[in-house]
C-alpha cells in the first residue's frame, strides 16, 4: 500500500530523537531542547505526508502497515489510520513541537532525560492512536504511562509524588481489567476464527456471546472512562494537571484525555455493541453529570491550573455524549471538539505556563490586571478562552454545536436495540454547558487579566518573548482556522463515521447467541429480532 | 444582471459589508500598539463609512431594482462557503438581503459611523494603545451585528449573535482596571448566555421539527435552518403538517427563541446586564442602545415572523412579556439621578414597546420604531455624552450625577436643542418621530385580534402601553428639565462648556431624523397620502409574513387590522395627549430644577414607590440571593463534599488506605524473624486444625429409595478422609462383604436390596498414613428399612 511507512517511520522518529538525545553530555539543556523540538517538527512534517496518500472518500483503514511481531501469539505490528484518528494524529504531532517550544525555558533540571521522556512520550501516544493490533494497542497505552509518571514525578510542583501515584495507579487499574477482557475476547476469537489472533479487523468480525459482551464492555469502559475522565472517575485529573510540569499539562489535557473517546470508538463500542447498547444510558447520564458537575468544580477553583482541568472533565462530557448519540453529528462534532480542546485547552495550560514562569503562583487571587503589563499575551489568550469557551467562529463551538446538537435529534435515529435516555432533555442538559463555560471562563480571565494591577510583583512582568509569540500566534490562527473553516476536516472524518455507525447498527441488531462471526447464525433467529432496519 | 452574483475582489458583495468592519477591527487590534491615533480611527471609520455607503448602494439598486419588480421578499442571497457540513446537515456561510435585512444595515452603518466619529473626540484623552483598542472594540461590534442581520440561516446569525456578546463584554468592560466595570461586562456576557443557550434550543428545536421534511431537491441541498427555506409556504401540505401543523412546537420554539431575544434586548428577566452597562466609554452605550445589540432581539422575532405568525401562544407570551418589561423599566426609571441610568431603563422600556408590537404580529411597527427608537436613542446618549464630557471640564468627578447639573442650556446650545428635540420624538409628541412609531404600536395592540386570544387582551396591551407611554414622558422630561433648566446646581455646571465639532455635528444629523423619521410610517387613511409616507410598510412587506398560519385551512387570516379614520384619529389624539400630560407634569415638578414638592412626596405618600424605583424593584438582590449565591454555594459545595470528600477521600483515597493498610499488615508480619515465622507456623497449623473438621469422626449415612438402600460413606475431611481405605459389612455377619466377582466392597457409596441389609451395618476405615482403622457401626433402624 502506497504510503504505508509512514506511520511506523512516525513512531520511530520520536524514538529516534529519545535515544540520540540520551547520547548527548548532560547539563546541554539548550541543545537537548534544540534536538527535541527538530525532532517532534520533523515529525510533524512527516505526519503531514500522510494527507498526500490519504484517500477522503474511502472509509477503512488506509496506509496499513503490517508485519507479524509475536508469531507464538499471533499479535502483528499492524497501523492503520481512517478519518477517526487521523486528525487525533495530526493534533499529537502539531501539540509536541509547539508544547516544546512553548515551554522551553519552563525545566532546566534534568533537561535531557525531560525531552526523552516528551518524545517516547509522543511515540506511545502516536502508537496509541495508529495501533490495529490489541497487543499493539495494549503495549503503546502502557507506554505512554510511564514517561507521563517520570514527567509528573520528577519535573512537578510540591505534591508530585502523590499526583504521579495516584495517575498510574488509578489507569493501570482500568487498564488492567481491560487486559482481563482482551485475554477474554483473544481466546474466545481464537476459537471462532480457528487461529491465535490480536488483529482488531479480524476479531471485529467475531461476535461475543450478550452476557460476554456486558463485561468486557464494562472492563474496557473503566479504562477508557477514567481516561476521559468521566465523572466520578475523575479525580485523578485535577492533581495530575497541577503537579505536572507546564509540558506535561498540555500534552495530558491535549492528546492523552483523547484516548477515553478514541477508545470508546475505536475498542469498546465497535467490539462489544451489545455491551455498548447496556452501559450506554448510564454513560451518556454520567456524561451530562460530567459536562454540568466539572463547571460548577471549575468555577470553585483558586487555583487557575486547577479552574482549567475541570473544565477539560466539562468538555469531554461533550465528547462523551456525542459519541454515545450514535448520529453522524454527534461523532463527527465528538472528534471535532477533541482537536478543538486539544488546541484550546493546550493553550490554556500554556497560557498559565507562561504567567507561572513568571510568577511562580497559580492562585487567582495573586494576579489582577496583568492585561495592563502584558497586552499582547493578554489578547491572545482572550482568543484561547473563547475558543474554549466555545464562541462561534472560534474552533470550540463547532464541536459543541454538533454534540448537543446530534444529542437533542438522536431520538429518532438511534439503531434499533440501542438507547439512551430522552435524547433531547440530555441535549438541551448539555447545553446549559453553554452558560457555565461563560461563567467559569470569564471568571477566570476576569480576575487574572482585569482589576487593578495592585500586586508589586505583577508590575514587573515581561510580554511575550518572541518564542513564545510563535506559539500562541500558531495556536489563535489554528483556533481561528478551526471556527471558519471546519468543513474541510469533517468531510475527511465523514465516510468512517458513517462507517461506524453502520456497522454498529448492523451489529448491535445481531441476534444474541454464542460468540461466532456476525452474519453467520442460521437465518430464521436473525431474521426475527432484526427487525426494520436496512 | 443577477444581483446575487455581484461581487468585489472575487467575494461576493454582500459579504464585504461585515468583513469591511471586521478588517478595520483586526488592523486595530493587531497593529494599535505601532500606528497613531489618526490611523487608528481613520481606519475603523473609514471601515464603517465603507461598509455604510456599499449597503446604500446595495440597497439603492440592486435590492431597489427587486423591490419593485415584486421580489423584494425572495432579496438577495449570496454564499460564500458551506461552514459546516455533517451527513444531510448542511449550513452554508451566506448573508441574505432583503427588505427587512436592508431597514437594519442601514441603521447599523449609518449609526455605526456617525457613533464612531463622535468617538474621536470623546475617547481622544485615552493613551494611544487603548485608543485603538477601543476603535478595534467598536469594529468588530459593528461587523458581528452586521453579521447578525444579514445572516441567511440561523448558524450564522448566531455567529453575529455570540459576536455582539463578546464584544458587549469587551467594550463594557473597557476600562478593566475598574473591577465593578469588568464584573458589568461579564454579567453581560453571562446574562447574554442564558439567552444563547436558549436561542440555541429553539434552533434545535426547529430544525428537529422539519428535519424530515422534504424541501424540494433544490432546498435539500441548502440545508433547513435557511430562513428562504424556512419561510418559504411554498413547500406543500407535509411541510405545514409537521411543523405548522404542530402549534405546540412552534410555540416551544417560538418561546425559546425568544427568550434568546430576551437577553440581547434586556427584557424581563433578563434585562439586569443594561443598566450595569453603562460602565462602558458613552459612545458605546450609542452604540448598544441604538444601533447594535439590543435591536438584535427584536429583529430576530420580525424575521422569525414565519415562526411566531403560526403560534398565538408564542406571541402572547412575546407581548406580555414586553409589556411588563415596559412598564416595569419605565417605573424603575423615575427614581435614578444618573443620567446614563434614566436612559438605561427608558432603552429598556422602549424595547418593551417594540416586542409588544412584535407580539402583536405589527412587525412594521416593532422595526419602524426600532428605527426611530435608535436615532433619538443614539442622540440622547450622545448628548449625554458630551453634557458628560463637559461637566468633566467643569471639574466633574461624577459627570452623570443629574442632581449637580442644571441651567446647561446656557453652555451647552447644540447639545441642549438635540437633547431637547430628541426628548419629544420619545414623548411621542407630534410631529416627531417617536409620535408616529408609537402610534404605530398602540393603535396595533388596539385593534389586534388573533386567533386564540382573549377578545380584549390587544386593549390591555394597549392600555399598558399607555400608561408606560406617560411614564416615558415624564420620566424623560424629568431628565431634561433637571440637566438643562433652572439654574446651576454646582460650580462644575458653571464650567461647563460646548463639546467640539467632531461631537456636536452627529449629535445634529441624529437629532434631524430624529425629527423627521416618523413621516416614513403614517398609519393607513382613506383619503389619498403621498407613497412615501407609507413607504416603510410596503417596503417591508415581502419580507414579513402578514397573516395567522391557521394549519388545515386554505383561507387565511391577515393580521392587520383595518380601523376607521375615526379611530385612528382618536388613537393618535389619545396618545399625545398623554405625552404631553407626561411633560407638563414634569415641568411642574422639575421645571425649574427640582421643585420642594418632589421631596415632599418622596419622603412622604410616594417614599416606598421611591425606594422601589431606586432600587430598580431589587431585581439584583433578589437575583444574587435566588441564583448567584446558590450558584457559588452549589459549586463550592460540590467541590469540598462529592470531589474532595466523597471521591477522593473516601473512596479513592479510601480504597487506597484499606490496600495500604493490607500491605502494612503483612509487613509486620514478613519481619524476617526466624522465631516468629515458625510461631506463625505453629499458630497457622493449629488454626487449620481448628477450622477443618479433621478431629471428627468417621461415619456413613443411608436412605431408602425404589426398595434399595444406599450408603454412603463420610469418612472425615483432609487427606486422610480422601485416601482411607474402606470396607462395608452390609448383611450384618461381622466379616466384611465381596461384591459378585469377589472385590472386597469399597467404594464410598454403596447399594443394596433392601430385603438383604441386615440390621447392623459396619463400615471400616483405615487411614492411608498411620494404618489405623476404625471401626462404625450403626443400627439399621426398622422404620427406615
Amino acid at each position: 500500500m502506497p504510503g504505508s511507512f509512514i506511520l511506523p517511520l512516525l513512531l520511530a522518529l520520536p524514538i529516534l530523537g529519545a535515544i540520540f538525545v540520551m547520547c548527548t553530555p548532560k547539563g546541554e539543556s539548550s541543545l537537548h531542547r534544540g534536538i527535541g523540538i527538530a525532532m517532534s517538527t520533523i515529525t510533524f512534517l512527516v505526519s503531514l505526508l500522510i494527507f498526500k496518500n490519504f484517500d477522503k472518500k474511502a472509509d477503512g483503514f488506509q496506509l496499513v502497515f503490517d508485519v507479524e511481531w509475536i508469531p507464538g501469539l499471533g499479535a502483528h505490528f499492524k497501523t492503520g489510520i481512517d478519518g477517526i484518528s487521523i486528525f487525533l494524529v495530526i493534533l499529537t504531532t502539531f501539540l509536541m513541537p509547539l508544547t516544546l517550544l512553548g515551554t522551553k525555558k519552563a525545566v532546566e533540571k534534568h533537561s535531557r532525560e525531560f525531552i526523552a521522556s516528551m518524545l517516547v512520550l509522543e511515540a506511545g501516544m502516536l502508537g496509541a492512536f495508529v495501533a490495529l493490533d490489541l497487543f499493539l494497542f495494549y503495549v503503546a497505552w502502557e507506554v505512554m504511562l510511564i514517561p507521563m509518571y517520570l514527567l509528573i514525578g520528577i519535573w512537578g510542583g510540591q505534591r508530585r509524588l502523590y499526583a504521579a501515584i495516584k495517575f498510574v495507579i488509578y489507569t493501570m487499574v482500568g487498564s488492567l481489567l481491560m487486559l482481563v477482557a482482551i485475554f477474554y475476547v483473544y481466546v474466545t476469537a481464537a476459537d471462532v476464527l480457528g487461529t491465535y489472533t490480536t488483529d482488531l479487523e479480524k476479531i471485529s468480525t467475531v461476535a461475543f456471546s450478550y452476557q460476554a459482551q456486558i463485561w468486557c464492555f464494562a472492563a474496557f469502559a473503566l479504562a477508557f472512562a477514567i481516561k476521559v475522565p468521566l465523572f466520578p472517575l475523575h479525580t485523578w485529573l485535577p492533581d495530575a494537571h497541577v503537579e505536572a510540569p507546564t509540558a506535561g499539562s498540555v500534552i495530558l489535557a491535549g492528546v492523552l484525555l483523547k484516548f477515553g473517546i478514541y477508545g470508546f470508538l475505536r475498542y469498546a463500542m465497535p467490539l462489544f455493541p451489545h455491551g455498548a447498547a447496556y452501559w450506554a444510558p448510564a454513560l451518556a447520564i454520567l456524561s451530562v453529570i460530567g459536562i454540568i458537575y466539572g463547571a460548577f468544580v471549575a468555577f470553585a477553583q483558586d487555583d487557575v491550573k486547577k479552574l482549567v482541568a475541570y473544565s477539560s472533565v466539562s468538555h469531554l462530557g461533550f465528547c462523551m455524549i456525542g459519541i454515545l448519540s450514535m448520529t453522524a453529528m454527534g461523532i463527527s462534532g465528538s472528534i471535532y471538539a477533541m482537536l478543538s480542546h486539544g488546541l484550546t485547552t493546550g493553550g490554556l495550560f500554556l497560557g498559565i505556563g507562561v504567567l507561572y514562569e513568571r510568577r511562580h503562583t497559580r492562585r487567582l487571587a495573586e494576579y489582577g490586571g496583568i492585561w495592563k503589563q502584558m497586552p499582547l499575551f493578554s489578547g491572545l489568550f482572550l482568543i484561547i478562552v473563547m475558543g474554549s469557551a466555545g464562541l462561534p467562529a472560534l474552533s470550540g463551538f463547532i464541536g459543541e454545536f454538533l454534540t448537543i446538537f446530534g444529542t437533542f435529534i438522536a431520538g429518532d435515529t438511534l439503531p434499533q436495540g440501542y438507547s439512551i435516555p430522552m435524547p433531547r432533555l440530555l441535549g438541551a442538559l448539555s447545553a446549559t454547558g453553554v452558560i457555565f463555560g461563560a461563567v467559569y471562563l470569564l471568571f477566570m480571565f476576569q480576575k487574572v487579566f482585569f482589576g487593578k494591577l495592585d500586586k508589586a510583583r505583577n508590575g514587573k512582568l515581561p510580554d511575550l518573548r518572541p518564542h513564545e509569540t510563535i506559539v500562541f500566534v500558531i495556536l489563535t490562527v489554528a483556533i481561528f482556522l478551526g471556527g471558519l473553516f471546519p468543513r474541510p476536516l469533517l468531510v475527511v472524518m465523514e465516510p468512517s463515521v458513517q462507517k461506524f455507525t453502520r456497522d454498529f447498527g448492523r451489529r448491535v441488531a445481531e441476534p444474541d447467541g454464542p460468540a461466532h462471526v456476525y452474519g453467520s447464525l442460521p437465518q430464521k433467529t436473525a431474521q426475527a429480532t432484526k427487525g426494520g432496519r436496512p | 444582471m443577477d444581483p446575487s452574483s455581484l461581487q468585489i475582489l472575487g467575494l461576493p458583495m454582500l459579504a464585504w459589508i461585515p468583513l469591511l468592519p471586521l478588517i478595520g477591527a483586526f488592523l486595530n487590534l493587531t497593529l494599535g500598539r505601532r500606528i497613531s491615533k489618526a490611523s487608528a480611527h481613520t481606519i475603523a471609520i473609514g471601515a464603517v463609512a465603507l461598509a455604510c455607503i456599499l449597503s446604500i448602494y446595495l440597497v439603492a439598486s440592486p435590492l431597489w431594482q427587486l423591490f419593485k419588480a415584486g421580489a423584494g421578499g425572495t432579496g438577495i442571497e449570496q454564499t460564500i462557503y458551506t461552514w459546516i457540513e455533517v451527513g444531510s446537515f448542511k449550513v452554508q456561510l451566506a448573508f441574505r438581503l432583503d427588505t427587512l435585512s436592508a431597514v437594519m444595515i442601514l441603521i447599523v452603518t449609518f449609526i455605526g459611523s456617525l457613533i464612531h466619529i463622535y468617538s474621536t473626540g470623546y475617547m481622544h484623552n485615552e493613551s494611544d494603545a487603548s485608543y485603538a483598542r477601543y476603535f478595534g472594540y467598536l469594529n468588530l461590534f459593528t461587523g458581528s451585528m452586521l453579521i447578525l442581520v444579514l445572516a441567511a440561516n440561523l448558524p450564522v446569525m448566531f455567529i453575529g449573535w455570540e459576536g455582539v456578546g463578546l464584544c458587549s463584554f469587551l467594550l463594557i468592560g473597557f476600562w478593566y482596571e475598574n473591577d465593578a466595570y469588568a464584573y458589568a461586562g461579564r454579567k453581560a456576557f453571562v446574562v447574554n448566555r442564558i439567552g444563547d443557550f436558549c436561542f440555541l434550543l429553539g434552533m434545535f428545536l426547529l430544525y428537529w421539527a422539519v428535519k424530515d421534511i422534504s424541501l424540494g431537491p433544490e432546498a435539500a441541498a441548502r440545508g433547513s435552518l435557511d430562513f428562504a427555506n424556512l419561510r418559504n409556504p411554498a413547500y406543500g401540505p407535509a411541510y405545514a403538517d409537521a411543523f405548522w401543523g404542530g402549534e405546540r412546537l412552534a410555540a416551544a420554539a417560538g418561546i425559546f427563541l425568544f427568550i434568546g431575544a430576551c437577553g440581547k434586548s434586556a427584557q424581563i428577566p433578563l434585562f439586569v446586564w443594561l443598566p450595569d452597562a453603562m460602565a462602558g466609554p458613552t459612545p458605546v452605550s450609542a452604540l448598544i442602545h441604538a444601533a447594535t445589540m439590543v435591536t438584535a432581539g427584536v429583529y430576530m422575532v420580525c424575521r422569525m415572523s414565519f415562526l411566531y405568525s403560526a403560534s398565538t401562544t408564542a406571541l402572547i407570551v412575546v407581548s406580555t412579556i414586553g409589556l411588563i418589561t415596559a412598564l416595569a423599566a419605565a417605573f424603575m426609571a423615575f427614581a435614578q439621578t444618573d443620567l446614563k441610568k434614566v436612559l438605561a431603563y427608558s432603552t429598556v422600556s422602549q424595547l418593551g414597546f417594540m416586542f409588544v408590537a412584535a407580539g402583536t404580529g405589527n412587525w412594521v411597527a416593532a422595526v419602524f420604531h426600532l428605527g426611530t427608537h435608535a436615532f433619538f436613542k443614539a442622540c440622547l446618549f450622545l448628548g449625554a455624552g458630551s453634557v458628560m464630557h463637559g461637566m468633566e471640564h467643569g471639574g466633574s468627578t461624577t459627570p452623570g450625577d443629574i442632581t449637580t447639573m442644571g441651567g446647561l442650556r446656557k453652555h451647552m446650545p447644540i447639545t441642549r436643542i438635540t437633547f431637547m428635540i430628541s426628548c419629544l420624538a420619545i414623548a411621542g409628541i407630534f410631529p416627531f418621530s417617536g409620535f408616529f412609531s408609537k402610534d404605530e404600536i398602540l393603535a396595533g395592540a388596539w385593534a389586534v385580534d388573533p386567533p386564540g386570544w382573549p377578545d380584549w387582551y390587544g386593549e390591555l396591551l394597549w392600555g399598558g402601553l399607555l400608561l408606560a407611554a406617560l411614564g416615558t414622558a415624564f420620566y424623560m422630561w424629568r431628565l431634561y428639565f433637571m440637566v438643562f433648566s433652572g439654574n446651576e446646581r454646582s460650580e462644575e455646571a458653571k464650567h461647563a462648556h460646548e463639546s467640539p465639532p467632531s461631537m456636536t455635528m452627529p449629535l445634529v444629523v441624529l437629532a434631524l431624523f430624529a425629527s423627521i423619521a416618523g413621516f416614513i410610517g403614517l398609519p393607513h387613511l382613506s383619503m389619498k397620502l403621498p407613497s412615501i409616507t407609507h413607504a416603510l410598510s410596503s417596503w417591508l412587506a415581502p419580507s414579513v409574513t402578514p397573516t395567522w398560519y391557521m394549519p388545515n385551512t386554505v383561507e387565511q387570516l391577515s393580521i392587520a387590522v383595518h380601523e376607521s379614520d375615526t379611530t385612528i384619529f382618536s388613537l393618535a389624539g389619545i396618545a399625545l395627549a398623554i405625552g404631553v400630560i407626561g411633560v407638563g407634569s414634569a415641568w411642574v415638578l422639575y421645571g425649574r430644577g427640582p421643585s420642594p414638592t418632589v421631596d415632599k412626596l418622596v419622603e412622604g405618600p410616594l417614599a416606598k414607590p421611591y425606594e422601589a424605583s431606586k432600587h430598580k424593584l431589587w431585581f439584583d438582590e433578589i437575583y444574587d440571593v435566588i441564583i448567584v449565591r446558590p450558584f457559588r454555594t452549589v459549586a463550592r459545595g460540590l467541590f469540598e463534599v462529592v470531589d474532595r470528600f466523597i471521591i477522593d477521600t473516601v473512596a479513592v483515597n479510601g480504597s487506597a488506605f484499606i490496600v495500604g493498610l493490607f500491605g502494612r499488615l503483612s509487613r509486620w508480619v514478613q519481619n524476617g524473624q526466624v522465631q516468629r515465622y515458625i510461631a506463625g507456623v505453629v499458630v497457622g497449623a493449629a488454626l487449620v486444625f481448628a477450622i477443618s473438621d479433621c478431629g471428627r469422626k468417621p461415619t456413613f449415612s443411608y436412605k431408602l429409595s425404589d426398595g434399595e438402600y444406599e450408603f454412603t460413606a463420610e469418612p472425615g475431611a483432609g487427606v486422610g478422609g480422601a485416601n482411607a481405605r474402606l470396607r462395608w459389612d452390609l448383611d450384618g455377619n461381622g466379616v466384611a462383604d465381596t461384591d459378585a466377582s469377589g472385590n472386597p466392597l469399597d467404594a464410598p457409596v454403596v447399594k443394596l436390596r433392601a430385603g438383604e441389609v441386615g440390621s447392623h451395618v459396619t463400615l471400616w476405615v483405615e487411614d492411608p498414613i498411620s494404618r489405623k482403622t476404625v471401626q462404625v457401626t450403626r443400627e439399621i433402624r426398622e422404620e427406615e428399612k
